[in-house]
């Protein structure tokens, strides 16, 4: 095996097989922004601190920017576009973040809505202590996360009624 | 939801893009053909800069080019100050790129422009820079000393220093029965927005220069960087679109905010530059890192009688577009919302080999609060009286409005509180916590074997600056509104809460939801100031208040001459036009912008609303905590900050805002740090080192929102409300541990107070 | 903040990696990412090829047999801590879970990468000391067995050799009368620790330590057992004040490091209190977690 400096990858993004060829060095992050102009998912820090860049691997939430693309290959990713159908309304958790006012910039949203919707997932119905273990990798400068974990709290409540 | 808009908690339509990945940030731009760019940075906190080599690069794949200080030098490329214009600061304004000597870690040598970005980064690994160290000047008596001088052709390291006073402050020390007086300081910390800055600059086939990815202040940059490239300012456009969080740190006129136009000028193509979260750690404004020593005169009941203190700001290396708001606002807002009319202050800033500091978020306030409201404690320790009683004593009542604060800012006319009920919102967060049990239970031993404290400290603070802002207010062909305002927006909710206020103005007649906003381009509208200051909704809301209320007086003042009735017996409601008393639809509000243009009046109003000086809130923080004596690690376990907003257009996001500031001051004490070593090096360049508040920091965060003082300097009876959360937190935090370790004789005078400095104040018990 | 070039590849076996590392000398081996990566993006590190280990199904096996748990280098943070059975069998590695980092960190980083990555303040080359873990090393030449005491040599430095591999973590079977506990101090939940102490320990029928581990970390370059704190235990019934004993006896004679977080005084005067709190929440004694 001789490694390479790019790569043939195909992959599942948001349920389409999207194959391309990428120099090894690019992040999955960046795949996703630039080459797919998928750009709901930020770059906060690239250094796997802020969260901003999470996105959904086989339903597990990764940092998009300590991931090569070319390791996606094979895998499937959903990113915050994945979360709805194209001009098709809000998930029951997006419609949460509106009511509760979770949202100011909306910067570290994405990252957040990937990070909840795989807690909730495999955890429907958290305490809301949980909800701020599985979201204390994402950071939020604007809400306090007050509101956030409302939303989310909101939202597993909703799905169990 | 119907009419009156203003106080109800709508929920924010631009949510919706920022909610599906649609938001529209300036990374998220990608210009056919763009260049990227990325700056070769100082390594050193000083040094002479003997060279860039730019043939070192020359031929690298993908490089385009390389621009150093000699291409710039024939453009009076100085950055200018846009507030605190204070004497002596125009000696030590920063240019784009260093020429001759770096002042800082961080400070942008050269740019480097390349196809893309990995080239670009590719590259700035090779570029050779020659510098030759030099000693750098960290603390403040080194600054003060002068052994080393940044600037030697100032021949000082003092950038400003400034006496200001009111009432005779040594008359009151001379009545005294005690004096307490304490140095102290607050640490550099920053803002730390999650978008990082970012720009695109493209002089487009019109011939105008557009620049995607400015914010705050739009129109004042504007003006700036046509004055840097030498351009008429109607040639370029400054084009604001989503931003990620600012805090007072974004969109002040960067370097960058000159480098990459010209480059983008230069090289006759898109230049795209986005800050790395290192280079933002690096180089976007640091704030904060003061010390002061003040002493405040009390009566033996507790009445505080005046105040003397002097305050020294660390400026970093250069003075920045509103670095010396910060010295200038802490001195201000040191006598707090008292009845204290005795007041001396010396004020000094001082120049070091660290990031310029600029605003962040109640700037000067935070720490000013955090001086005034310790010594309060210790005073009342001394004088036998409980904190709060010693705070009801003094707060500034209702019959005191408007209240004197004196000329204490030179560079800005004498100021008042114009309305407030400083003792209600006191009460309001002692009722909550439930002072009066909570200080007797936090006295006994706690199982958990933690010590308890509660803390207090009370707050004024100022918003809503002029100068004056403009807004438009048109009639959209299909009968919805569009406004159009000189704010700026970096993630507040601006869309629904101005279009509350617009449709109110309407009388209701067209919902918020038809109401689109555009706002923080410079080009949009003469006459805008963009965002700072708390002012967006109190200034530029009350001029769409304006606008609208205009246009509706001139589009019922044509449908009644149309109709043949009275403008008085119109009402506007549900997009429709109707008669006073009668269900009956006349006509819908797109028809009347027909018959508007039929009878030569266009379905628009402008007005400028300039008020009549800054709306003061007020408010209080309590903080019950309990800290580990053996790790130093403090749990807050209820914080609830109290603000009396004037008038709350929209409760659910004043809410927000509170909580979130709240959250912002609260980890600054525990996490944020920005640290130097002897070199001026900054060791905390990564967010593995830079710690701010997660999820689980800080969860029992309350708020209270009160309207008991709406202002009266503008119609909406609106004040700001994006600061009071964060104004008060190190002083009520510092406040409950210091009440905490009380039983240990341990002082709080210094932030901050992660478990490292707080276990060194904790004497070590003997092992067993 | 982009990485700097370099080739890659993703071999299906561990002979295909060690081939990869023996071609190229400063190849670096990529597990969960989630250190190397930022390293890479920070370009502190620049090597001119990353060998994936990825793809090679082995790394990932989990075994629990009679003789004890056997764990993949690859196996990642987040099935360590989701999967009873492992926490069933080295209820140390249960403990120490919820301090590790945060949800998408846990998701793709490995036990594997922990330890050879070496940071002193990480919690898995604690727990592996503590639990008398075993590392299995291949290299060109073949396997060998490193125990977890001569495996980390300082900070960021392992016992792996250049061209060599860790390819699995195995841990003793676990006796039934062996207690556990586990307590650290980070700046915040899931940060490294600033320092913390991981112990089990042995009781027999009547209640008297029969054996004890001891584990200090980030209180020096690498974890490091206290062997005169445990000794102090062994054939004692512990109450408070032998584990305040104990605990004492574990600081003493510790040369910490001082970084941002803490300082090597922080570090010396933490230590004992980890090791205290450690020992009470091990032996259910709350009254020993208090500041006497």
């Amino acid at each position: 095996m001789t490694p390479t400096e790019s790569l043939s990858i195909t992959l599942s993004v948001n349920g389409a097989t999207v194959a391309r060829e990428v120099p090894a060095r690019l992040s999955l992050a960046d795949f996703l922004r630039e080459e797919l102009r998928l750009t709901g998912t930020h770059l906060g820090c690239e250094h796997g601190v802020c969260g901003a860049c999470t996105v959904l691997l086989d339903g597990e939430p990764v940092r998009a920017c300590l991931m090569l693309a070319v390791q996606a290959r094979g895998h499937s990713v959903t990113t915050v576009e994945g979360l709805t159908p194209a001009g098709g309304g809000l998930t029951p958790l997006q419609a949460a973040f509106q009511r509760h006012h979770a949202v100011q910039c909306g910067f570290c949203t994405p990252g957040m809505l990937m990070t909840a919707t795989a807690l909730l997932a495999g955890n429907p119905s958290p305490s809301a202590e949980q909800v701020r273990d599985a979201l204390s990798g994402n950071i939020c400068r604007c809400t306090g996360y007050v509101q956030i974990v409302e939303a989310v709290m909101d939202a597993a409540a909703g799905a169990e009624a | 939801m119907n009419a009156p808009f203003v106080g109800q908690p709508v929920p924010r339509a631009e949510d919706v893009r920022f909610l599906t990945g649609r938001a529209r940030y300036v990374d998220d731009i990608r210009p056919e053909g763009a260049l990227h760019a990325v700056i070769a940075r100082s390594p050193y906190g000083h040094a002479r800069l003997l060279g860039v080599n730019k043939a070192s690069i020359e031929g690298l794949p993908g490089i385009v080019g390389v621009i150093a200080a000699d291409d710039i030098a024939h453009l009076p490329a100085e950055i200018p100050i846009r507030l605190a214009p204070l004497e002596g600061f125009q000696r030590f304004l920063q240019r784009p790129l260093a020429s001759d000597r770096v002042r800082f870690v961080g400070e942008a040598v050269a740019l480097i422009v390349a196809t893309s970005r990995h080239a670009a980064e590719d590259a700035l690994e090779q570029l050779e820079v020659e510098y030759e160290p030099l000693p750098a000047v960290v603390t403040y008596d080194a600054a003060r000393e002068g052994a080393e001088l940044l600037f030697p052709e100032a021949g000082t390291n003092v950038a400003t220093r400034y006496s200001a006073s009111m009432g005779d402050a040594d008359a009151a020390f001379a009545r005294a029965d005690l004096v307490i007086e304490r140095h102290m300081t607050a640490h550099r910390h920053t803002a730390l927005p999650l978008e990082t800055r970012g720009l695109i600059a493209h002089e487009e086939a019109d011939g105008i220069l557009r620049c995607w990815g400015a914010t705050k202040v739009t129109q004042w940059n504007r003006r700036a960087l046509a004055v840097m490239l030498g351009r008429p300012e109607h040639s370029m456009d400054l084009i604001e679109v989503d931003v990620g969080g600012g805090f007072g740190a974004k969109g002040e006129f960067y370097p960058e905010d000159f480098l990459i136009p010209f480059a983008a000028l230069r090289f006759g193509a898109p230049v795209k530059w986005i800050e790395d979260r290192r280079e933002h750690l690096l180089t976007t404004n640091h704030s904060r890192e003061m010390e002061a020593t003040v002493a405040i005169a009390f009566a033996r009941d507790g009445t505080m009688l005046g105040m003397r203190a002097k305050v020294s700001a660390d400026m970093g290396a250069y003075v920045r577009t509103n670095g010396g708001v910060v010295p200038a606002k802490a001195a201000q807002f040191l006598p707090g919302p008292y009845r204290m009319k005795d007041v001396a202050l010396d004020v000094e800033a001082l120049l070091t080999n660290k990031t310029p500091v600029g605003t962040l978020r109640g700037p000067g306030r935070y720490e000013a609060h955090f001086f005034r409201e310790r010594l309060i404690d210790l005073a009342a320790e001394e004088l036998g009286l409980d904190p709060a009683e010693i705070r009801r004593r003094n707060l500034l009542r209702p019959e005191d409005m408007p209240w004197s604060i004196g000329h204490l800012v030179p560079y800005e006319p004498p100021s008042a509180v114009d309305s407030s009920d400083v003792p209600a919102a006191f009460d309001a967060v002692t009722d909550a916590i439930g002072y009066e049990e909570l200080r007797w239970e936090v006295r006994k031993p706690q199982p958990d074997g933690r010590l308890h404290g509660i803390g207090l400290a009370c707050f004024v603070e100022s918003s809503g600056a002029g100068p004056s802002e403009t807004a438009r207010v048109e009639l959209r062909e299909d009968g919805g509104l569009r406004v159009i305002s000189g704010v700026s927006t970096q993630g507040q909710g601006h869309q629904t809460v101005l279009s509350q206020i617009a449709a109110d103005a309407f009388d209701g007649g067209v919902p918020p939801s038809e109401i689109e906003l555009l706002n923080g381009t410079a080009s949009l509208i003469e006459g805008g100031f963009g965002t700072y200051h708390s002012r967006a909704v109190v200034v530029g809301g009350s001029a769409i208040h304006l606008a609208a209320r205009s246009l509706r007086a001139k589009l019922l003042r044509v449908a009644a001459a149309r109709l043949q009735l009275r403008a008085e017996d119109l009402v506007l409601a549900e997009g429709h036009l109707r008669r006073e008393g009668s269900v009956q639809k006349l006509a819908a509000l797109a028809e009347v912008r027909g018959w508007m243009r039929e009878a030569g009046e266009t379905p628009d109003a402008t007005e400028t609303f300039k008020p009549d000086g800054r709306t003061y809130t007020c408010g209080a923080h309590a903080a019950h905590v309990a800290v580990d004596t053996e790790t130093g690690q403090v749990e807050v376990l209820r914080y609830i900050a109290s603000e009396d907003v004037g008038r709350a257009i929209n409760p659910l996001m004043v809410h927000g805002q509170a909580i979130g500031a709240a959250v912002q001051g609260i980890g600054a004490v525990f996490l944020d740090e920005l640290v130097y070593d002897e070199n001026g090096q900054l060791l905390t360049g990564s967010l593995a080192d830079y710690l701010v508040a997660t999820s689980s920091c800080f969860p029992n965060i309350e708020s209270i929102t009160l309207e008991n003082s709406p202002s009266t300097l503008n119609p909406l009876g609106a004040k700001g409300a994006g600061e009071g959360g964060v104004v008060a937190c190190a002083a009520a935090i510092a406040n409950a541990i210091a009440d905490a370790l009380r039983p240990l004789g341990v002082e709080i005078n210094h932030l901050p107070l992660g478990p490292d400095r707080l276990l060194r104040l904790i004497p070590e018990k003997p092992a067993p | 903040m982009k990485a700097p070039p370099f080739a890659y590849a993703a071999p299906a076996s561990i002979e295909g990696a060690l081939a990869l590392l023996a071609a190229h000398e400063d190849a670096k081996v990529l597990a969960g990412g989630q250190s190397l990566m930022p390293a890479l993006n920070l370009r502190l590190a620049a090597p001119s090829v990353l060998v994936d280990i990825n793809a090679i199904p082995e790394l990932s096996e989990v075994s629990i047999t009679p003789a004890g748990l056997r764990l993949g280098a690859l196996v990642r943070h987040s099935r360590i801590g989701t999967n009873s059975a492992i926490a069933g069998a080295v209820p140390l590695l249960g403990l120490a879970y919820p301090h590790i980092a945060h949800g998408p960190v846990r998701t793709r980083g490995t036990i594997g990468g922990s330890l050879a990555h070496a940071d002193p303040s990480a919690e898995w080359p604690a727990v592996c000391l503590a639990s008398d873990a075993v590392m299995e090393v291949r290299g060109p030449g073949g396997g060998r067995d490193v125990p977890a005491e001569e495996f980390s040599l300082g900070i960021f430095t392992t016992a792996i050799e250049p061209g060599e591999l860790l390819v699995a973590i195995r841990f003793p079977a676990w006796p039934a009368s062996r207690r556990a506990g586990f307590a650290e101090v980070a700046r915040r939940d899931g940060d490294f620790a600033m320092v913390g102490a991981a112990v089990t320990v042995d009781l027999g029928a009547d209640g008297t330590c029969t054996d004890a581990r001891i584990v200090l970390f980030g209180a020096s370059s690498r974890p490091v057992r206290r062997r005169e704190a445990e000794a102090r235990l062994r054939g004692q019934v512990p109450g408070a004040a032998l584990l305040r004993e104990a605990a004492s006896l574990a600081a003493q004679g510790i040369d910490p490091p001082s970084d941002l977080h803490a300082s090597a005084e922080y570090r010396r005067r933490v230590a004992p209190v980890m090791v205290r709190r450690a020992l009470a929440d091990a032996l259910s004694l709350p009254e020993a977690r208090l500041a006497s």
